[in-house]
């Protein structure tokens, strides 16, 4: 039930959703890497994907959260928190965005001197393999940035697998209205039942080496033409 | 013979057609290779897939190699340059508010001289003016400071210059997060058709024959696949010559515009390779030579002068010491191998490896090979002459 309260509270703070700080304020040793919690970057503009990750984090350690959603002034906003990571998904464009950082680099300043973690762990390959895009402060320990990642990945990784999932679904739907277009197209035209139909255009399909659903595209395409 | 398998990311852009080509038209076949292509969504994430091995090699931008090496960008890797995939290509646009303000002034929209929309842009311009470029280790990055502050504007009091990535420019401008932007075609197009901006300058004007994108790999991999590089090198390179050829441009606008690879109208593709743009929402046409090459004047060959050139500016800019940042640079851009992949070839290579930048005004013959080598226009707009460390 505590899940519950926590997500409930997440919500209510995101609804402004441009600078979301979810965790308490942040500690006075901001110029110190020792400083308590980490603060954490996550840039994503999905409201939902977010909330999921911000859980995940929120549940492997203390940790001071923010969440970047829009695109606009994306450096700036993230020069100003300040922060030790930034997490980003590695399909979003906009993390180029984010390598104007590295080269700004005033050493007074270190939120600007973010760099792509070079540890020995390699944990920023790993994290890359899986598809997280990570900006860490040098310097910062792998043993403080393991967990975080690790509960970063896992949520990656499973959007990633909705969003193949979710374009299979799509490609599945469009072939299906298209093959029973087609069907429809070769009952009219010769006087033949819906199931005859679908057996001419599965053999067609095999005699040409094609796909059923680009059989049924070309039919289409070319009744289109003609018509 | 058995392909061998090598897997290749790009960028959609029109300058990504060497690698899109030598795969449709079958160039690497020819070679012996096998090509995956892989549309990465962004220059860092293109990057850190070939730092990872996740492909062997990368439509790149010019300068990436250079800065990794000068440890720029928080990696230190690696990356070589070893061949150059186009020279030119980026074109310069600004806001319709900033345009109708060029126009209250009397710029003529000439597109053709970098000095008269240089100074005209300045004086229309609010103070900082903000400019967008798709990445903050660019030729577009370079190129914008190289002219506006040949023309006077300091940085960053006069000119701010924001990371935009290209499909998000048109939207940045409508926003009016930026007034101006520098960006590879056809994203330039694309915002004059959406109704955003209007074209100035193509960035040949600032500099006649800048390298723009380069073909990287990491160092290991020439190391272990020496062969099956100098064929990528040829396929790529038979690709860039059949891309010169003006009756190519048909059948290279539609195989680019298929959705696996730009997934953009073949007509808008058709602008920087035919050199003949719109460049307001109004319709203005302007005609411009050498937008973008993909084969004339030893376009490929991987300079260690440009390589230089890039490494010098860079440092400029972050403060690091010229010299030994051109020193550093020069070894990214392999000519070296160019020239052993070349070797068999019909191809015509320069005698030297490293050449005055910006030392030519017309087309000159030079010391090659075959003794028919021709150098093309090179010069700044500024007429000033680069030099490079050694020759």
């Amino acid at each position: 039930m505590k899940t519950a309260t926590t997500i409930q509270t997440a919500r209510a703070n995101l609804s402004d959703f441009a600078l979301a700080p979810l965790l308490r304020a942040r500690s006075m040793a901001t110029f110190t890497l020792m400083a308590q919690n980490l603060s954490i970057v996550v840039v994503e503009e999905d409201r939902e994907r977010a909330l999921v990750i911000v859980d995940a984090l929120r549940e492997a350690g203390d940790y001071e959260i923010h969440v970047l959603g829009s695109r606009t002034g994306l450096a700036r906003q993230i020069k100003a928190l300040s922060p030790d990571v930034v997490l980003i998904d590695i399909e979003n464009p906009s993390r180029d965005m984010l390598e104007e950082l590295a080269i700004a680099s005033d050493p007074m300043e270190r939120a600007v001197a973010m760099f792509v973690d070079r540890s020995d762990e390699g944990l920023s390959d790993t994290a890359i393999e899986a598809g997280v895009s990570t900006y860490v402060v040098d310097g910062l320990q792998p043993q403080r940035l393991k967990p975080i990642l690790d509960a970063a990945i896992a949520r990656f990784r499973m959007f990633q697998r909705m969003r193949t999932e979710l374009a299979e679904t799509k490609k599945a739907l469009e072939e299906r209205k298209l093959i029973d277009r087609a069907k429809g197209m070769v009952m009219k035209a010769r006087g033949v039942d819906e199931d005859e139909a679908y057996a001419i255009l599965r053999k067609a399909a095999m005699d040409q080496g094609k796909r059923l659903a680009d059989i049924a595209a070309s039919l289409v395409t070319a009744a289109g033409l003609l018509s | 013979m058995r392909s061998h398998p090598v897997s290749l990311g790009f960028i959609p852009l029109i300058d990504a057609a060497p690698l899109i080509i030598a795969h449709e038209m079958g160039y690497a076949h020819e070679e012996g290779l096998d090509l995956t292509l892989s549309r990465a969504p962004s220059w860092s994430a293109l990057r850190d897939m070939l730092r990872l091995g996740r492909v062997d090699a990368a439509h790149m931008l010019a300068p990436v190699p250079v800065a990794a090496a000068l440890g720029l960008g928080g990696v230190e890797e690696k990356l070589s340059a070893v061949s150059v995939l186009s020279v030119n290509g980026n074109v310069i646009g600004v806001s319709r508010a900033l345009a109708a303000r060029l126009r209250d002034q009397g710029h003529s929209f000439g597109f053709d001289d970098a000095w008269d929309a240089g100074r005209a842009l300045i004086a229309a311009a609010d103070k900082p003016l903000r400019i967008g470029v798709p990445f903050p280790f660019s030729m577009h990055a370079e190129l914008v400071y190289y002219w506006l502050k040949a023309l006077g504007m300091p940085a960053p009091e006069g000119l701010i210059v924001r990371v935009v990535p290209p499909p998000h420019m048109g939207e940045a401008i409508r926003a009016g997060e930026i007034d101006a932007f520098c960006v590879g075609e056809p994203w330039g197009s694309h915002s004059v058709e959406s109704g955003v901006g209007e074209l100035l300058l193509p960035c040949s004007r600032i500099w006649a024959f800048a390298p723009e994108k380069v073909l990287a790999v990491r160092d290991a991999w020439i190391g272990q696949e020496p062969q099956v590089v100098q064929a990528l090198i040829r396929a790529l390179w038979r690709a860039g010559r059949w891309l010169a050829n003006p009756s190519s441009r048909a059948l290279a606008t539609e195989l680019l515009s298929r959705s696996q690879w730009l997934n953009l109208p073949a007509e808008l593709l058709d602008r920087a390779l035919s050199g003949t743009f719109v460049t307001s929402p109004d319709g203005r046409m302007r005609r411009t030579s050498g937008f973008v090459e993909f084969h004339r004047g030893a376009a490929n060959f991987p300079w260690r002068s440009q390589a230089e050139w890039i490494g010098s500016r860079l440092a400029n800019r972050v403060g690091l010491d010229p010299d030994q940042a051109a020193e550093k640079a020069r070894s990214t851009f392999r000519s070296d191998i160019y020239r052993a992949a070349m070797a068999n070839t019909g191809a015509d290579l320069p005698g030297a490896s490293a050449k005055l930048e910006g030392a030519l005004s017309e087309d000159t013959p030079v010391a090659s090979r075959a003794g028919r080598l021709i150098l093309p226009n090179d010069c700044f707009f500024n007429g000033e002459i680069f030099e490079p460390l050694l020759k």
